[in-house]
């Protein structure tokens, strides 16, 4: 088998990788720089990713705070605004421009920094080795250096903040002309440039991640352990980095395009510009549309890229707190694939109203909706893994249930939106914002406390506190649903995205109350989050120590490391793989970890 | 001091939930993990029923407040429109059904299936037959979502009806600009680096001979009931989005490359305002699309009026040629030959005064 070709190597080459980090261990001390800082440990990286990603998801939150004071309160004002913003909340009130900065960097923020690195960035390092059993990534030292460039990258989006005209603020999605032209914009000066360079650099970080995580989940497996003995954790982080390997550099060839009609006087998207006050301009026979194909080629498997791993986990959290096998593994995989492939196909949904050929149109619709297959499959595959369970509800097994269920709200809106007959009268109203924060920003974001509350006591070998978790947990379904729930109907009464104020607009005013609701809900959410964010730094220094190896009785080969494994991961030799990560009350056993060779009487499936 | 205030109690609230999960965590160890954590299934699987309780009240409840302030109890304004909202009705019937009822699987199973010490879990890891029946039922009911949509995709996006009138309208920050053909129903040529905001706003082509009786206006639209119109769409410095929630419909505007819509207005605004029962009822054009600070402002207004009271309103314009060049419209020539024969006759009069 070309399977034990190629597993030969890695684990002769991983034995040899832990002799040299016992070596390393006894003989020199780790410093605090190389242990904390320039760590080559997955396993440190991951925290790194994590930490990264909280701090980000706190600012983008709290963003999202101040933005929807303005959208509830319009007319009140709040002096201590203006303490903490300056001249961006003269008076008390939150000016447009800031409220611009606000909605476009809690958008990019969000997706890239927190559902991008924080979620893929941290389960990819910390999952992918010890799951596969490997001693590290295929590359260390890449590894590191796709921290660092994130690290770099939030860096420079931060230092954006700070500018004189502010950040950027024309939307996440940055289209030109109104990116391109610090005169359409004040955001669009040194702002843009900042949030351009701060991008390119997490493209690079990404794709250094991504290239490791495919390299290794390819080569390093343990012995035994073929692709069809993965856990879909790694199914999905596979599929995640492929997509993003693909997709990022599509996305850094539009910002090239942009940068240089920002700066060199190219005209790749711009054309007929006349902009007040300054006239004319030059650029003739650009296509602004252009942009937004390189953009939403990398935009829409970007939504993969932040579904999958959440995906992924739910599958492996799912199985085990049901105490049975995932349902239909090889369907879960192949929808998985059929994703991944759909991904690429579909960009141009986004862009039904830009005038695009109908042809071209209806292609895409018959595309995307045909990515409500595969979604179908894997959410009667979940309920299904539920039936006759023998369900115990952890923390990360509640947020994974929460996972299905805002997947299915959110997924289901998406029939909605592809449909392009029906985007023409939906399209860039609050319904949209509905549709993709319940089903990849929220849902993604449930995968990812549903990860980082399994995966706590081996990351770091204690317990959180059960009690707010699951407040955590009641608090954020329940809110989460309250907030996005609405915003469905005021898309259908037309309201448009990204507005500052809806006061002077008889067609949208009737919703003030609402917006209020809707404001001081996300303020008790947003509240609700700092309650875990204490609970996780707590936990790391001081929750309850895990005494047993593996207290979920879990199958997979993270268990069968120490309960705080070192650099290596395992002492000794890397465990052999004997067969599927999922038998789970089979033959009246609870459960077989994936280490225990197949017995002579055991029933096959 | 409200803030800090507020602050504080949150601090408080903070401290004392803290404190009782603490405490929590020592009573489970005191009570023995095991037993405690048993309890705490079964809270946590109770709830996921109330939760789902509460939440299909809550779905109901949400319908009941907000149904009415959506546009769908006054039904699509332009005669297109109803195919969305008849497509919109077929699709929330669908998804509606799954969502209800996946949903109650959801919670209902995790409730029924909480753990319990005399369970056997059923090793259950595949069934090609159910796999099967759920790949092929969502396709179908797909597809026939995707034919209907497709259907009604090619009528929007298609060539407008023969008798539609044309309007071209060009999106600016923040705001808009409105083109009618003008008496030969042809648009003049217009170049870009022809636009001077005080007298061509839009950069037409004096030279064409077609652009002088063009009408020019902004801020408001007037179409007529029942006549099916295309809009011409541009911009003139970043992208806009023509937002016609009433009528369904909505196109980019985007700088060098020109779009089209068309629709057929049903009701004429005053009909709405009855309709509505809103006496402030307009038409509204929403610019859907981020065009900068002031996006959020950028409003326009469409007047749907009869025929006779648009041919009205039509008649009492004057071409945007005059406004550009005041000396050739005969208007202002008249006025103009009134004053130079006026003021000799006064001079005149002066004169003979002195005389």
């Amino acid at each position: 088998m070309s399977n034990e070709a190629v597993l030969h190597a890695p684990a002769g080459a991983g034995l040899h990788h832990e002799a040299h980090g016992d070596h390393h261990h006894e003989h020199h001390h780790e410093t605090f720089i190389s242990k904390y800082v320039f760590s080559m440990d997955h396993k440190m990286i991951a925290k790194q990713f994590l930490i990264t990603g909280m701090v980000w998801a706190v600012l983008g939150g709290l963003m999202s705070v101040l933005f929807r004071l303005q959208l509830g309160y319009p007319e009140a004002s709040f002096p201590w605004l203006e303490d903490i913003l300056g001249k961006w909340a003269e008076g008390g009130k939150i000016t447009p421009d800031a409220y611009y900065a606000l909605v476009t960097t809690h958008g990019t923020v969000l997706v890239f920094f927190v559902l991008t690195a924080g979620l893929s960035g941290t389960f990819a390092n910390f999952l992918i080795p010890l799951q596969i059993g490997a001693r590290d990534m295929a590359s260390p030292f890449m590894n590191m250096l796709s921290y660092w460039f994130f690290f770099a990258a939030s860096i420079v989006m931060l230092s954006s903040m700070f500018v004189e005209f502010g950040p950027f603020s024309g939307g996440w999605t940055a289209y030109p002309p109104l990116s391109a032209l610090a005169s359409a914009s004040p955001g669009s000066g040194t702002g843009m440039d900042l949030w351009l360079i701060a991008m390119a650099l997490f493209v690079v970080s990404s794709l250094l991640g991504g290239l490791n995580y495919i390299a290794t989940i390819l080569n390093m497996r343990t012995k035994g352990m073929s692709m069809t003995r993965l856990p879909l954790t790694i199914w999905a982080l596979f599929f995640t980095a492929v997509l993003g390997v693909l997709s990022f550099p599509v996305l850094f060839s539009g910002f090239i395009l942009l940068i240089f009609d920002r700066n060199f006087g190219t005209s790749f998207y711009l054309s007929d510009i006349f902009i007040n006050g300054v006239g004319a301009l030059p650029n003739e026979g650009g296509s602004a549309i252009l942009y937004q194909h390189l953009f939403w080629f990398l935009g829409h498997p970007e939504v993969y890229i932040i579904l999958l791993p959440a995906m992924g986990m739910a599958s492996e959290i799912l199985s085990v707190n049901s105490r049975k096998p995932i349902f239909g593994y090889m369907a879960m995989v192949g929808s998985l694939f059929a994703i991944a492939i759909l991904a690429f196909l579909v960009w141009a949904h986004h862009m039904f109203v830009t005038g695009l050929n109908p042809f071209l149109g209806s292609v895409f619709v018959l595309l995307t909706l045909l990515i409500a297959v595969p979604s179908a499959i894997k959410v009667f595959n979940w309920l299904t893994t539920l039936w006759r369970g023998n369900i115990r509800f952890t923390p990360g097994m509640m947020f994974s249930i929460g996972f299905v269920s805002l997947f299915i709200s959110g997924g289901l809106t998406g029939i909605w939106l592809g449909n392009s007959a029906l985007d023409i009268h939906l399209h860039d109203t609050y319904f949209v914002i509905a549709h993709f924060h319940i089903v990849m920003g929220v849902a993604s974001m449930f995968g990812m406390f549903a990860g980082i509350y399994h995966w706590f006591p081996k990351m770091y070998g204690r317990y959180m506190n059960n009690t707010l978790s699951y407040l955590h947990f009641w608090i954020t379904l329940a809110g989460a649903y309250m907030i996005f729930w609405p915003m469905h109907y005021q898309g259908l009464a037309g309201m448009p995205r990204r507005y500052y104020d809806y006061s002077v607009w008889e067609s949208f005013k009737q919703f003030a109350e609402l917006n209020r609701f809707i404001s001081t809900v996300a303020m008790i959410v947003f509240a609700a989050q700092l309650l875990f964010l204490f609970n996780f730094f707590y936990s790391v220094f001081k929750g309850r120590k895990v005494t047993t190896q593996n207290p979920y009785g879990s199958n997979t080969l993270e268990w069968t490391a120490p309960i705080n494994p070192g650099h290596g991961n395992w002492v000794g030799e890397i465990p052999e793989v004997h067969r599927w990560a999922y038998d789970y009350g089979k033959d009246g056993k609870e459960f077989i970890s994936q280490t225990t060779p197949v017995g002579a009487d055991e029933s096959s499936h | 001091m409200t803030a800090l205030l507020i602050t504080a109690v949150s601090l408080l609230i903070f401290v004392v939930i803290f404190q009782i999960s603490k405490a929590s965590e020592y009573v489970a160890i005191l009570k023995g993990e095991e037993h405690s954590r048993k309890q705490n299934n079964k809270i946590n699987g109770f709830l996921m029923v109330v939760f789902l309780v509460l939440g299909l009240i809550g779905v109901w409840y949400c319908n009941e407040v907000l149904y009415d302030k959506t546009l769908l109890p006054q039904g699509s304004a332009s005669v297109e429109g109803e195919r969305v909202d008849s497509m919109l009705w077929l699709t929330l019937a669908v998804t509606g059904f799954v969502f209800i009822g996946t949903q109650i699987v959801l919670f209902w199973f995790a409730y029924k299936y909480q753990e319990s010490d005399n369970r056997k879990v059923v090793f259950f890891a595949h069934s090609n037959k159910l796999e099967a029946i759920w790949t092929v039922i969502p396709a179908i009911v797909l597809t026939v979502l995707v034919v209907i949509g497709l259907r009604n995709w090619f009528l929007f996006t298609g060539e407008a009806p023969k008798e539609a009138m044309v309007v071209e309208v060009t999106g600016k920050q923040f705001g808009w600009i409105f083109r009618y053909p003008g008496k030969d129903g042809a648009f003049g040529k217009k170049y870009y680096k022809n636009i001077d905001n005080a007298s061509n706003s839009l950069g037409l082509i004096w030279d064409d001979q077609l652009t002088h009786d063009d009408l020019v206006m902004e801020q408001t639209m007037y179409l007529v009931k029942g006549r099916p119109v295309k809009l011409i769409i541009g911009s003139r410095d970043v992208i806009h989005d023509v937002g016609l929630s009433h009528f369904r419909m909505k196109m980019d505007a985007v700088p060098g490359i020109p779009t089209t819509m068309w629709f057929t207005p049903k009701y004429t605004t005053k009909e709405m305002k009855e309709k509505t029962g809103n006496p402030d009822f307009q038409f509204e054009i929403s610019c859907d699309q981020m065009c900068g600070n002031s996006h959020y402002s950028m409003k326009g207004v469409i007047e749907v009026l009869d025929q006779a009271e648009y041919d009205a309103k039509m008649a009492g314009q004057s071409p945007y040629f005059y406004t550009a060049f005041p000396d050739k419209d005969p208007a202002n020539a008249k006025k103009d030959t009134v004053k130079l024969v006026a003021k000799p006759v006064e001079l005149a009069s002066k004169v003979t005064a002195k005389l």
